[in-house]
């Protein structure tokens, strides 16, 4: 996973509250087996829309999305996440996210950044004309005209992006652990976990 | 003295293996499920870090959302090709990762086949007091047998296929407590459109709900594996019910459930999953069962319910300025107006099925309505897809195939079809379909499409007038019935 630090730049002043997987990425775009190249089915339906933020050149390649309450509800298809990568996007600012989505986001080092309605309405005001600065190591968004804005993120979360790490190599240091679990309940519970052969 | 825990809690603290210091867990997965859309990433990610699957024995791989509901081999046996590459694709990678990584796979002919959600419960994989996960979000239904069960991304897919656990954070609980008696004509599937009416799509983000009350207490597993589905569409990841004689009833003798003193000691340890006296939820939410309707969607959220004897809401009387917009914006889509009776709206399509709405009993009280009908003039096109082989030669067993192509429905092979149109089982763009499965989003059951969700039974009652109705009016005729 690539690390994350800082993402300064254009921001899509998206606002669109409820947002369902299925509105980031079509469920037709899900019979790929490869998890690049879903930027160009992102918000396909949206983009039908004469003057859509997506394809207004003002904001093309913005690698900062803001959006309103609810993002990425409904479906768990992480194909939402890299179709937003795929268009560049490596931050999503929304007052709340669904939690499947924001795990998915995270996973894929796109910083899901929680702030309150307030807030996303003067981002959007901004975004309009000028550029955001999200520091992921500061936990703060800004822009050239003083704002600040803090957001709390989950520290593990944090430790991961900052530094790239891969998950799984990290649960696997702690194989014997999960041995010992799984030991234990095949002798209280075989049913449950049979004890490996 | 044991401080009184919640259902959820029991489970969580059985499937800790390791709590770090930020609250953060590595929690045990006990029963993996593996469809053909959300693993192909993952099996390749393994491949290329050169990891297996840490436990094959408890993952099941199924293919369902692809797979066309038409007939799948010849007379010969031979597989009919799937005319979408990439549908074939996805499955021929499912065929080729389950038996390289040591799965089970049950294959698009055989009879166990059907969606996963529906597989699960019926092989007896899902059981009580268990983690179950899979890469789709509709996992939640597993909670209707006491699974604390929850849809995961790929990424996750793939750490659990290597690791058998995921790392989490605890949820919040939510109790969704519905007492009373339901009112005539009154399915699951309306409890389910009323739960995320009340609480919204957002509502339960964060939160795991347990379903408590009367309501629950008497309803059959296949209602409460519709309702504990429709959690994810109130936002919460997973929906539990406490197990109970109905659930073990259900559980006994499945090909996959425990066996012998085996049966006896999971049954004695199931009997203790139970939420304690004095057990707090982080909220409470209560539901007068005698206040739910037969309900139907007016708009592209779950949340978008109205009673099918209501109108279709003003924009203008919402009280928070993005839901006016967002209210106009579903009624543009779905092409209606606001005040139009819902009883006047024509639907063209008829979709029965979904993990939702697709096992015996759904398939069931459709048929009783249908028995001796026709499909009304105007409907274009109807169509039965039963949730799994096994649904579906239990219902030829019973004779509801017979009633239902004698009515005008199609009667196609299991999988999730029309519910999210990524097999050819689409609805065209701008018309309209009473639909039994969940979600109502744009696009969702095909570029343009529109979509009223319903329960089986109003399914059948829109199938019989050609527009949205109150399934009561037709039950009158249908003497002593009840759904």
């Amino acid at each position: 996973m690539e690390t994350l630090t800082t993402v300064e730049g254009k921001a899509y002043p998206f606002g669109m509250k409820n947002v369902d997987t299925d509105i980031v990425i079509p469920s037709h775009w899900l019979k790929t087996i490869s998890r690049t190249g879903l930027g160009k089915g992102a918000f396909e339906v949206l983009r039908k829309e004469p003057g859509n933020v997506f394809d207004d050149p003002a904001y093309a390649g913005s690698p900062i999305l803001i959006a309103g309450d609810n993002f990425g509800c409904g479906s768990s298809r992480e194909h939402a996440a890299w179709a937003l990568g795929d268009l560049g996007i490596k931050v999503v600012i929304a007052p709340s996210f669904s939690d499947i989505f924001s795990s998915n986001a995270f996973k894929n080092g796109i910083l899901t950044v929680v702030l309150p309605q307030a807030a996303i309405d003067r981002l959007m005001e901004v975004a309009r004309t000028d550029e955001i600065h999200v520091d992921l190591e500061q936990q703060t968004v800004t822009t050239q005209f003083q704002d600040r804005f803090a957001f709390e993120i989950d520290p593990f979360r944090k430790h991961c992006l900052l530094g790239g790490l891969d998950e799984i190599g990290l649960t696997l240091g702690d194989a014997d652990g999960i041995a010992v679990y799984e030991k234990s309940v095949a002798q209280d519970r075989p049913w449950m976990i049979p004890a490996v052969a | 003295m044991v401080k009184p825990r919640t259902l959820y809690e029991k489970i969580w603290d059985a499937h800790v293996v390791e709590r770090r210091p930020d609250g953060t867990c590595l929690i045990y997965i006990d029963r993996h499920l593996v469809h053909e859309v959300t693993s192909p990433q993952a099996f390749e990610g393994l491949r290329l870090a050169g990891r297996k699957v840490r436990r094959p024995d408890l993952t099941l791989a199924v293919p369902d959302h692809n797979l066309p509901t038409t007939p799948r081999r010849d007379a010969d046996g031979k597989r009919i090709p799937i005319a979408d590459p990439q549908s074939a694709q996805q499955l021929e990678a499912l065929e080729r990762n389950a038996p390289e990584f040591g799965v089970r796979l049950i294959g698009d002919a055989d009879v166990e086949q059907g969606i996963v959600h529906v597989v699960g419960p019926e092989q007896g994989f899902t059981l009580p007091g268990t983690t179950l996960v899979c890469g789709d979000s509709h996992t939640s239904s597993h909670g209707a047998l006491g699974a604390l069960a929850f849809g995961i991304g790929t990424s996750e897919v793939e750490h659990v296929l290597a690791t058998q656990t995921l790392l989490l954070k605890q949820s919040k609980t939510m109790a969704v407590v519905v007492e009373g008696e339901l009112g005539f004509g009154v399915t699951p599937k309306d409890v389910a459109l009323a739960i995320c009416g009340r609480i919204g799509t957002a509502g339960g983000t964060g939160y795991v709900m347990e379903y408590r009350g009367s309501v629950f207490r008497d309803m059959s597993i296949e209602g409460r594996l519709t309702v504990a589905n429709m959690s994810i569409e109130a936002g919460a990841r997973s929906g539990l019910f406490a197990p109970d004689e109905t659930t073990f009833a259900y559980l006994n003798g499945r090909p996959m459930a425990p066996k012998g003193a085996d049966w006896d000691a999971a049954v004695a340890w199931w009997r203790t999953l139970v939420t304690d006296e004095g057990a707090v939820f982080d909220k409470i939410v209560v539901i007068d069962a005698a206040d739910i309707v037969p309900t139907v969607t007016w708009g592209t959220s779950p949340e978008d319910v109205v009673a099918v004897t209501g109108v279709v809401p003003d924009p203008d009387s919402f009280e928070d300025a993005s839901k006016r917009a967002a209210a106009q914006k579903s009624l543009d889509y779905m092409g209606l107006t606001a005040g139009q009776r819902l009883a006047d709206v024509a639907v063209e399509h008829i979709f029965i099925g979904s993990c939702t709405n697709s096992r015996i009993e759904d398939l069931r009280a459709a048929a009783a309505l249908l028995d001796g009908r026709r499909i009304a003039s105007g409907i274009k096109h109807a169509m039965v897809v039963p949730g799994s082989g096994l649904v579906k030669r239990q219902a030829e067993a019973e004779g509801l195939d017979r009633i239902f192509v004698a009515a005008g429905f199609e009667w196609r092979e299991p999988g999730c079809s029309a519910c999210l149109g990524m097999n050819p089982d689409k609805v065209p763009a701008g018309e309209r379909c009473a639909s039994t499965s969940n979600r109502n989003f744009m696009g969702r059951q095909g570029p343009g499409a529109r979509t009223h969700l319903v329960s089986p039974a109003m399914a059948a009652a829109a199938a019989l007038t050609g527009r949205l109705t109150d399934v009561r009016e037709l039950l009158k005729d249908r003497e002593g019935m009840t759904l």
